[in-house]
């Protein structure tokens, strides 16, 4: 369940490009961590180094060290597949599969696992549709192609997909950049229910919905153009927003950046 | 379109005489002789067998292969490995047909001999392995030009298979693989079912030029005086290889004319699978959208 991160020295390359520099970073179960930065500085980069993304990009890889409960998921004898399957990850654009029915999108994590039983897939695609707050619009068409559902609705599908395997984290890239208000609201409603159980990291350009979801929060930012990213400073989501102590995540916060 | 319908009717136009003087039925007959014009005999039957067998072994072979290849150079080499190896492919379609055809005669079918004898001995119990109206020696039946013409239809299907394989969403890919599938795993779930009309579609393709091969098949199969026993190691023509044959006797209009009525019904056949390939494809489009 709910795991703990500890980011240790986390150096990372798109083949000879340096893209992120140095990263060291605590992320606590049970709670909200967000990234926050100008674009390009490596927000992406550094979630996607969490579950083994990254390295799905030819040329990719990563230095240093991602400990999960102290156990590091770049250890040689560790298999990336086996890392993705207990970290969940969900994209800025809602990715569903799109001739999949709702129900098979739901448990296709489960499907991959082995997981054969029906009552059991059956019982696991409606928790996970009631846990993303999904069910009751989709209870009477759970055998209809996933792509038939609204943006907002693909999201919180891609939600129920990679919660009904119950990862130790649940990582999300802008999961509301693609959305209405409306369908945001609903999604930080569920961020704010799913940290009860979950480990959450989101990446977001969108201050406000850092300072609403977050209990911790990072600021990355970049020193100059063909330079690595940075982690700049990590704290409290409240003191990072009301009284950073770096000059650079003031001016970004408030705004008066670049 | 237009020249379609006009080529349609020019074949119909020149077969419909030989046809009324026909003695045998046309469709069910496996006899064929034109040479005396007072008498024309000749039936389609055994053409459209040979040329359905052949080209069905052809696909039964290409399509998995094809489809493997695909994936391999699509989403398990790297770009780098995969690029050469995609051309050596595509050199396999500048490789002319004569070439084939010898190499098939010559060298693969005599080295297919005892495949050959086994299959029909051992396995007679399969009905297309049962039988044959020309001797196994020497490999000249439909099994043989079968192969030849799987090789010569890999690249056409493999290059539309990539071309659509290509094309799956990364958005769609790094969906599955997040949620912990293996490269197949993935494969299963995104590329198969994004690229399945496709695939069809390029298989479809290799078909329409399994079923026109001429010159190949021409130099492959063996004649036979018997019928066919509908069996993959029965020799005879296609439609494409008889009327090559006959080529140098287009002399008599009568008989010229089931030559040409022959050809229709392979024009016909192509088209329809044609048609069939595209209204496959295009209601692969409708449902991934
Ligand atoms: N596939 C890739 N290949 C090469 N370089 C890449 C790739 N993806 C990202 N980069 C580079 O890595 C750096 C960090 O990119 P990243 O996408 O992590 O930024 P980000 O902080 O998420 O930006 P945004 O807020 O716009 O999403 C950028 O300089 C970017 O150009
Ligand atoms: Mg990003």
């Amino acid at each position: 369940m709910a795991k703990r991160f500890d980011i240790k020295d986390l150096n990372i390359y798109y083949g000879k490009f340096h893209a992120v520099n140095s990263v060291n970073l605590a992320v606590p179960p049970r709670n909200v961590t967000a990234f926050i930065g100008p674009s390009g500085c490596g927000k992406s980069t550094v979630l996607r180094s969490l579950n083994r993304m990254h390295e799905v990009i030819p040329g990719a890889r990563v230095e240093g060290k991602v400990l999960l409960d102290g156990e590091d998921i770049y250890a040689s004898n560790v298999d990336p597949v086996e890392v993705r399957r207990t970290i969940g990850m969900v994209f800025q654009r809602p990715n569903p599969f799109p001739t999949m029915s709702i129900k098979d999108n739901v448990v296709a994590g489960l499907r991959l696992a082995g997981v054969k039983n029906k009552k059991q897939l059956d019982d696991v695609a409606e928790r996970s549709l009631r846990g993303a707050n999904l069910w009751n619009e989709v209870k009477d068409r759970l055998d209809k192609p996933g792509g038939g559902l609204s943006g907002g609705q693909q999201q919180r599908l891609c939600i129920a997909r990679a919660i009904a395997v119950q990862p130790d984290v649940l990582l999300m890239d802008e999961p509301c950049s693609a959305l209405d208000p409306i369908s945001t609201l609903a999604i930080e409603d569920l961020i704010t229910e799913l940290k009860k159980e979950y480990t959450i990291v989101i990446v977001t350009h969108n201050m406000q919905q850092a300072a609403r979801v977050s209990d911790q929060t990072a600021f990355f930012n970049l020193l100059g153009v063909g330079q690595p990213g940075q982690l700049i400073e990590v704290d409290d989501t409240e003191k990072i927003f009301s009284n950073p102590s770096q000059k650079a995540t003031e001016d970004y916060i408030s705004g008066r950046f670049g | 379109m237009v020249s379609i319908v006009l080529i349609g009717l020019f074949l119909l136009i020149q077969a419909v005489p030989s046809l009324l003087v026909d003695n045998i039925n046309f469709f069910t007959s496996p006899e064929w002789s034109t040479g005396d014009v007072a008498n024309l005999r000749f039936g389609i039957r055994d053409l459209l067998v040979v040329t359905i067998l052949s080209s069905l072994v052809a696909l039964v072979i290409a399509m998995p292969v094809a489809m493997g290849i695909a994936l391999f150079l699509t989403h398990y080499l790297p770009p780098r490995v995969a690029r050469p190896f995609a051309y050596v492919i595509d050199l396999l379609a500048a490789v002319p047909s004569i070439v084939f055809g010898l190499w098939g005669a010559k060298v693969l079918g005599p080295a297919l001999e005892p495949l050959a004898t086994f299959l029909n001995t051992k396995l007679s119990w399969f009905p297309l392995f049962s039988g044959n109206n020309v001797s196994l020696a020497g490999g000249g039946n439909i099994f043989t030009a079968g192969i030849v013409l799987s090789i010569m239809i890999l690249p056409i299907i493999t290059a539309v298979s990539r071309e659509v394989f290509q094309q799956t969403p990364v958005m769609q890919i790094e969906g599955a693989l997040a949620l912990g599938a293996t490269r197949w795993e993935m494969v299963r779930t995104t590329v198969l079912p994004f690229g399945r009309s496709g695939y069809i579609a390029g298989s479809m393709l290799g078909l329409g030029r399994a079923l026109g091969e001429t010159v190949a098949v021409l130099l492959i199969l063996r004649s036979s005086p018997l019928p066919s026993s509908f069996s993959v190691f029965d020799g005879g023509y296609t439609f494409a290889s008889k009327i090559a044959s006959a080529a140098p006797e287009f002399s008599e209009p009568l008989s010229t004319g089931a030559y040409i009525a022959a050809g229709l019904v392979l024009f016909v056949f192509t088209f329809a699978v044609n048609a069939l390939a595209r209204y496959v494809a295009g209601r692969g489009k409708a449902k991934a959208s």
